[in-house]
């Protein structure tokens, strides 16, 4: 693996008498894919949080290029080349693709330079090979996948080394889950190191190249995308071989009648 | 028929995608327009039917109303109300309301009696002092809205009150303040016009104003490989624009002419229209009336995009209180109060603003109060009194709110925000 780009070395978070995040260690490179995946109170809101300046962790370091950082604020966190892509999207419906692109960072703010937005936003939307339309309509009239795809874009504005998805295919249906993924894959290629927090195991083992388990706010094993089960990996996110999900696997895998659907 | 594109050697780089239905000619631009109003988007279309419907009726009523001289009081009477209305589309762009623009017009009148009447200062001094409580008042909501969270309805609710009261009190028991009517101030509400020949030069000033910047903005869009509308369509937009504004003002230069009171109004018009479509500080402020939290996200100061509609709006309601005390030559005790908050929202909504935030524009201010006012001046011409007046403007008012209504609807079920 290449030097990472961003690298977590014991970071922890307490909140009151509960440890949300205890010594996590974290790597992305450039072109990376690392999916961060746990159960429910597992720590990933929290992780998202520290790494776009949200919070600031209590120990442990964050750095980028191997320098030590600390992101203080998330316009902080954008500047030092983290972007991230909030679960709700944070977009204006009322506007247009374009002006959402450039929402806060506009260029010429007194007399706005709509061609100039126009062309990059044209631009930025080839590079990823993303197909909206048109740039002029309201975003409101935009399907779920093609919003995910403005609220990526516009994260790329500032050309971040790391892009933080949270949850990106959340609330999606399958035709916009992939292209979600393709363009999670473009991203790759275009040498960004990408975090992705997922739920989902089919979506996690399609575009990560490796798969960091959080469980009770400590890493729980980083497993290389390519040779491990989604077994496995819910082993980890719930800590043991033996459990509910496990065993459903393990019956229908024999073909042993359930209690259901014994006579 | 012409394409309306100019065809670009390669296709220009927004046009790419072949979902994209662009018109091709003129009957096609047509039916684009009817689909897009029927999915809600209606932009000023109500509006502009309205005027034609009341103006119709009035003149079928009463043969005056059309009349060169009805019309240049119109241009006059309409100039405090529309500037009103212009800073209430602030407020309801950025998704709050200002209930209090009247007391704060009212307020402003009274302090423009006791400074330049009472306290004989010069003209300058007297609208600035005026204009400087209008947007003190607009500071205060912004704070009050800001720090405690009192939605803007409640805190406005208050302020429509409380500024009655300042005015009552700065009026001191008189029940009008008279202006000398030797004044500029009541000269250039009453008298100025611009004279004839000037008038028609803004006329075509206007049309090649159009035409030199939709020009402009077409070549850079062609040298970025943006499609760009042709020169043709300009010159035509530019031609009827010309033709409409030359014979506005010849129809009114056969009488007294344009008042110099009416420019100042379109060109506040034009200078916020600018703010709200070119400036970065428009962009905010049509953000935070679409979703506040991303806008936030976005890094924009909510709170301060806030303060700044509010002291927008309380402003324009003081120079509007200004040049309603100087249309009456006279700060009186109901300066500013009745009907004056509910037409000038009335008027804003009336134009177009949506009152869920997030849409509107400048000119809907300019077109509502016509509105507005054409209803005002034709049942004064018929001498109706103004239960009449009240009713049919809360008519129109509802209508309007109702059209907005289900043009959301309507825009959510198309799609369109």
């Amino acid at each position: 693996m290449t030097a990472p780009v961003l690298s977590l070395r014991g970071v922890s978070k307490q909140f009151g008498a509960v440890a949300a995040l205890t010594g996590i260690d974290l790597d992305v490179a450039a072109g990376e894919v690392v999916a961060v995946v746990g159960d429910n109170g597992a720590g990933k809101s929290t992780l998202v949080k520290i790494l776009s300046g949200v919070y600031a962790p209590d120990a442990g370091t964050i750095s980028i290029h191997g320098k030590d950082v600390a992101p203080a604020s998330p316009a902080a966190a954008h500047a030092l080349g983290i972007a991230t892509v909030y679960q709700d999207l944070a977009l204006c419906e009322n506007l247009d693709v374009k002006a959402n692109l450039f929402l806060g960072q506009e260029l010429r703010p007194w007399m706005l330079d709509d061609v100039r937005m126009e062309k990059r936003s044209w631009e930025l939307l080839r590079e990823l090979s993303a197909r909206i339309p048109t740039l002029s309509i309201p975003v409101a009239a935009l399907s779920g996948g093609q919003r995910q795809t403005v609220a990526i874009t516009r994260a790329l504005l500032g050309d971040p080394e790391i892009i933080l998805l949270d949850e990106p295919t959340a609330a999606l249906g399958v035709a916009q889950t992939a292209e979600v993924l393709n363009l999670i894959e473009r991203l790759k290629s275009n040498g960004l190191g990408v975090v992705m927090i997922s739920h989902n195991m089919d979506d996690v083992r399609a575009v990560a190249d490796r798969v960091a388990v959080l469980r009770l706010g400590r890493n729980n094993g980083v497993f290389d995308a390519r040779d491990v089960s989604s077994e496995e990996i819910v082993a980890a996110i719930t800590g043991a071989a033996d459990n509910v999900v496990s065993q459903r696997a393990a019956r229908h895998a024999t073909g042993r009648p359930t209690e259901q659907e014994a006579p | 028929m012409t394409s309306l594109e100019t065809p670009v050697a390669a296709a220009a780089a927004d046009l790419q995608d072949e979902r994209l239905v662009t018109p091709q000619g003129f009957a096609d631009s047509i039916r684009a327009a009817i689909r897009r109003a029927k999915g809600g988007d209606l932009g000023m279309l109500p509006v502009v039917a309205g005027i034609v419907v009341i103006w119709t009726i009035f003149q079928a009523l009463n043969q005056t109303f059309l009349s060169s001289t009805n019309l240049v009081n119109l241009a006059f009477d309409m100039v405090s109300l529309g500037v009103i209305a212009l800073g209430i589309v602030c407020v309801l762009l950025v998704g709050q309301i200002d209930l209090s623009v009247g007391s704060v017009s009212g307020v402003a009148a009274a302090t423009t009696g006791v400074v330049m009447v009472r306290h004989e200062q010069s003209l300058g001094l007297t609208i600035l002092a005026a204009v400087g409580a209008g947007a003190a008042i607009g500071w205060l909501y912004g704070q009050v809205l800001n720090r405690f969270g009192v939605p803007s309805f409640v805190v406005t609710l208050g302020g429509l009150l409380g500024f009655l009261g300042t005015q009552l009190w700065l009026l001191r028991g008189e029940n009008a303040i008279n202006l000398p009517y030797d004044s500029g101030l009541v000269k250039f509400a009453q008298l100025w016009f611009v004279p004839d020949a000037l008038a028609y030069a803004f006329a075509v000033a206007a049309a090649g104003g159009f035409l030199a910047t939709g020009w402009i903005r077409a070549r850079s869009r062609r040298a970025a490989g943006l499609s760009s509308v042709s020169l043709q369509w300009l010159s035509v937009q530019a031609l009827l624009l010309a033709a409409g504004l030359l014979f506005a003002v010849y129809y009114l230069n056969r009488t007294r002419g344009v008042p110099w009171m009416f420019m100042l109004f379109v060109a506040l018009v034009l200078i916020v229209h600018y703010v709200f479509t070119k400036t970065k500080f428009g962009r905010a402020l049509y953000a935070v009336g679409g979703n506040a939290e991303a806008a936030r996200r976005a890094g924009i100061n909510v709170k301060a995009v806030y303060t700044s509609a509010f002291i927008m709006c309380s402003t324009l309601a003081a120079l509007g209180g200004v040049l309603a005390a100087a249309r009456l030559a006279a700060a009186n005790q109901s300066t500013g109060t009745a009907d004056v908050n509910l037409n000038a929202i009335a008027a804003a909504v009336i134009g177009g603003t949506s009152l869920f935030g997030g849409r509107g524009s400048a000119f809907a201010a300019l077109l509502g109060v016509l509105v507005i006012q054409s209803i005002s001046s034709g049942l004064t011409l018929l001498n109706l009194d103004s239960s009449y007046r009240f009713i049919i403007t809360g008519a129109v008012l509802l209508v309007a709110v109702a059209l907005d209504s289900a043009a959301r609807r309507s825009r959510q079920a198309h799609g369109r925000g």
